[in-house]
């Protein structure tokens, strides 16, 4: 009994691996796909603590956010392009709303209570938009089909690349942004201390509503993608909770962090889905990222790309 | 009594002290002293087990006691307090000096839990203690104040209350007289001096306020980037050469 | 002028470590636990009882063991929903396993089975803090109700999954089970409030909560101090999943009669977490203020549209109640992060001064 669990845990699986190849790679890509999508998401919370220290649980909602208005938009007979422009407004006085009403009253709390407040902002915003645009499921067509095709004998979903390219895109945008420009280093000062870059001169109003802004159009972006893979519902903001083991891994202030963490969660979860999940009767995805995150803490507290925290006393 | 004896901290590339010895005897005041950045607060990390030195020992009572955890080295009698003020600022000053006097405490649980008997006594027992810390140290006004609504100077004087609850041996006082006005750092002074004398108490502090350390030192210790650069009697160290280049200021033209 | 201490010094220490100092309190403490116990089983009707009494007494309980953790220890935590089930399916297990055991004894074990687990997700905060800690808590979360959703042998191979109440006496009166009325249930669940609300605050204002206290607002200071962090967070960790490990059974026993994962899940974990932000976090008090206040909402709503002659669909309602969850999470952090009950503690002194400004 014990060498049979033992070998189906153990060999079986790499077995089934060796002798499939091809089906192998369409797993490690559709799990690269879905990874990118993390990431997108995961890169929007990056942002946002880069820039305000505020880990915003938000993210997730927000992305719904943008997600429904477009939808909401479009079904209004809005052209796609208009609409597109729209929920970028949208977002961006989203950005001011929540800088005025959230992040300027809680300047000098604790980090915890920040979190709070955007689990407070979460449910709130899930509440308004599902109260405007309405429950249901809605469909986002972004022209582009969603089929497969065989690419070197790989079954690969049109759909799916699309929304990887783009994010691999938008990702190595973003971390050029960060890295060369000066705006992105006025980020960087923010995030590392509020107080100090205000006294320098950096206009934190300013760099807050960039910085929500940025994250909204990363959430825009997200929100199209899984939109279009699986309708917009409300399914989606429970994303934002799957993006949080994306963070841990990839730590949550490193944009190349939140790719790799992203990419390591979706095809980790992927493969341990198909190729463990029947031997325990499935559904490993619902817990799956998250105890692979706790095993990566245990290890290393900071996470992949973080930085080692010497605690001062 | 305490015994540092070449202690090396490093963290990464940065060295921050550098085989630094140190002697403190029983009963006798030493001050530590050094320019910003000279690895002060490092040293007394490393007393307090909070950093592990990569070379060097550190004895208490003659006894090893180079790699303690913080809890441990707080068993043995050392207490202290920090630069910036480490009050648990979310609770009363009473509350807070009651912390120090955790060691103490012995407890069982189930009684905590029903707050019987023994447990109700020795909560009582705790009390009456920290009431007298709190009249030495002349607080009693503020012993039911949040300690984060307090001002800079009596959150020094509170830090020191919480460090005398634990009835320590060595007391390590971090700056204790920062950002103190001329009427505040003498009644600290004073204080520090009554624990001393009355209590017996080693004590060991950091200081950059040279009246102080020349007035209730016996010893004092001159630290410089990483180093110890000179050790003696508070007047020999004042005209020492190194000292005075590296720290009391010379203008070189 | 109706809340006067005048003439009441505390002689003793005793006096002044008191729970209850001045004597009005404890007067009117004494009689409101009184009238807890006799009224609402005679006087209230089933509804309020079943729909607003009882699940307020059972996410009081959870409340109590949610702010333990979080709020005086400072550990937070969204796994409150899987300690939860972990209560509500040991302790169905055991009494359908044993038929004959007292039913309460079932819920301390349920109690117990939660510790165990807590204990154990409670092992990585030594080494992971603030909101790593609260991922590390969504794994146990989300892995624990895959478990029990996975493993038929949790809810006694039921076709659904569901767990059921079975019909169950002490003393000779029916306690849980669809056969039990809603009012002896309500005395049961009142009578674990009163004793754990009494034991968490005898708790709390020992070392014990000071330790927890200290490990919170600096965790560094504390362990120079000498506070064993492992063992403070882990003792923390342990008797807040008691806590919630007897909620969840009360939750299925006494309330809903039966349920399945669902009435676990990550949304129960969050609504927790409101009760004691609300309520206010560290803070017994708090704990019942943001257990009642949350349990209200809903009925407020659902009634409210009804008794001014609008109509409201449930669908609207639900977000609405959603939207005010939030909102009111973003006004009291903004405005008394303390909850509910520093607001309830300036009323008081206000009504000492009263009529003078101060």
């Amino acid at each position: 009994m014990i060498a049979e669990t033992l070998y189906a845990v153990l060999v079986g699986p790499f077995r089934d691996i060796v002798t499939g190849p091809l089906f192998f790679l369409e797993v490690l890509i559709g799990g690269i796909a879905a990874g990118l999508l993390y990431s997108l998401v995961a890169l929007g919370f990056v942002l946002i603590y880069k820039a305000s220290g505020v880990f915003n649980f938000a993210q997730g909602v927000m992305v719904l956010f943008a997600a429904l208005t477009l939808v909401g938009l479009i079904e209004r007979g809005v052209p796609v392009a208009v609409a597109l422009l729209l929920t970028i407004a949208v977002m961006i006085v989203l950005a001011f709303a929540v800088e005025r009403v959230v992040l300027r009253p809680l300047v000098n709390q604790a980090p915890i209570i920040l979190f709070m407040a955007t689990i407070g902002l979460n449910f709130f915003l899930e509440g308004l938009g599902e109260m405007v645009w309405g429950a249901n499921v809605k469909k986002l067509d972004v022209g582009i089909p969603d089929e497969s095709l065989k690419v070197a004998g790989v079954l690969v979903n049109k759909l799916e690349m699309t929304a990887a390219g783009t994010a691999a895109v938008l990702v190595a945008v973003l971390a050029v942004f960060f890295q060369r420009t000066r705006i992105g280093r006025a980020l960087r000062a923010v995030a590392d201390d509020h107080e100090a870059a205000l006294s320098i001169g950096i206009p934190l109003k300013t760099i807050w509503v960039v910085v929500w802004s940025v994250a909204g159009i990363v959430a825009i972006a997200a929100g199209i993608m899984w939109g279009a893979k699986s309708g917009v519902q409300f399914s989606l903001s429970l994303i934002a909770l799957k993006a949080l083991p994306v963070l841990i891994l990839g730590g949550f202030e490193s944009v190349p962090g939140a790719i790799v963490g992203g990419l390591i969660i979706g095809v980790g979860e992927k493969i341990g889905e198909v190729y463990w999940g029947p031997l325990v009767g499935g559904a490993i995805e619902n817990w799956f990222a998250y105890v692979l995150a706790l095993a990566f803490l245990l290890v290393r507290p900071q996470g992949l790309f973080g930085e080692k925290i010497i605690e001062r006393v | 009594m305490l015994e540092v004896v070449g202690v090396s901290v490093r963290f990464g590339a940065l060295v921050a002290l550098n085989q630094v010895s140190l002697n403190v005897r029983p009963g006798e005041i030493v001050a530590i002293i050094g320019p910003n950045g000279a690895g002060k607060t490092t040293l007394l990390n490393a007393i307090s087990g909070f950093y592990h030195p990569f070379e060097g020992r550190i004895l208490f009572d003659g006894q090893e006691r180079t790699r303690l955890s913080p809890p441990q080295v707080a068993a043995l009698g050392i207490a202290r307090t920090f630069q910036n003020v480490a009050l648990f600022k979310g609770m009363t000053v009473l509350d807070n000096i009651m912390t120090g006097r955790l060691l103490k405490m012995r407890g069982s649980f189930l009684l905590d839990a029903l707050w019987w008997g023994p447990a109700r006594r020795q909560e009582l027992e705790h009390r009456a203690f920290a009431e007298q810390i709190i009249d030495f140290l002349e607080i009693q006004a503020i012993r039911k104040t949040p300690a984060g609504r307090l001002p800079y100077g009596l959150q020094k004087r509170v830090e020191l209350a919480r460090a005398l609850a634990a009835q320590p041996r060595l007391l390590l006082l971090d700056e204790p007289m920062a950002g103190m006005n001329v009427e505040e750092k003498e009644d600290m002074c004073r204080f520090i001096l009554d624990v001393n004398s009355e209590f017996g108490t080693t004590i060991a502090l950091i200081e950059h306020d040279m009246s102080v350390v020349m007035d209730i030192s016996d010893r004092v210790a001159v630290l410089d980037y990483g180093r110890k650069i000179a050790e003696g009697r508070p007047d020999e160290v004042r005209s020492d050469a190194a000292v005075i280049d590296a720290y009391l200021g010379v203008a070189h033209s | 002028m109706i809340y006067r201490e005048a003439g009441q010094f505390k002689t003793t220490y005793a006096g002044d470590q008191a729970v209850f100092p001045i004597v009005q309190d404890r007067v009117v403490v004494a009689l409101a636990i009184v009238a807890a116990f006799v009224v609402p089983p005679v006087l209230a009707g089933e509804y309020w009882l079943q729909a607003v009494l009882i699940p307020f007494l059972v996410y009081a309980m959870a409340a109590l063991g949610l702010n333990i953790l979080t709020g005086y220890a400072g550990q937070l935590s969204l796994g409150t929903g899987g300690f939860m089930a972990v209560g509500g399916y040991a302790a169905f297990k055991l009494a359908t396993a044993w038929p004959g055991l007292n039913v309460l004894v079932a819920f301390l074990f349920g109690g117990l089975m939660a510790a165990g687990i807590g204990l154990v997700f409670g092992i990585p905060s030594l080494r992971i803090k603030g909101f790593y800690l609260a991922v590390a808590t969504l794994a146990a979360q989300f892995f624990l109700i895959w478990l029990f959703n996975r493993v038929a042998w949790f809810s006694n191979y039921a076709p659904s999954g569901t767990i059921t109440a079975p019909d169950r006496e002490v003393l000779g009166v029916l306690v849980t089970g669809p056969n039990s009325t809603a009012a002896v249930r309500y005395v049961v669940a009142l009578a674990f409030v009163v004793v754990f609300a009494a034991v968490a605050k005898n708790l709390v204002r020992g070392r014990i909560g000071r330790a927890w206290m200290a490990i919170r607002d600096r965790d560094i200071a504390a362990e120079i101090i000498g506070v064993h962090p492992l063992r403070t967070k882990l003792l923390a960790f342990g008797i807040s999943s008691f806590f919630c490990g007897v909620a969840g059974a009360e939750l299925v026993f006494l309330y809903l009669g039966s349920a399945e994962t669902l009435a676990f899940d990550i949304n129960q974990s969050f609504l927790v977490l409101f009760m004691i932000i609300i309520g206010g976090l560290g803070s017994i008090l708090g704990s019942l203020l943001g257990a009642g206040f949350i349990v209200l909402v809903p009925i407020f709503l659902t009634n409210v549209p009804h008794w001014m002659g609008l109509s409201m669909s449930v669908a609207l309602q639900k977000q609405i109640e959603v939207m005010i969850f939030g909102g009111l999470i973003l006004a009291f952090l903004i405005v008394e992060p303390h909850g509910l009950a520093r607001l309830w503690q300036i009323s008081k002194e206000k009504l000492r001064l009263w009529p003078f400004p101060h």
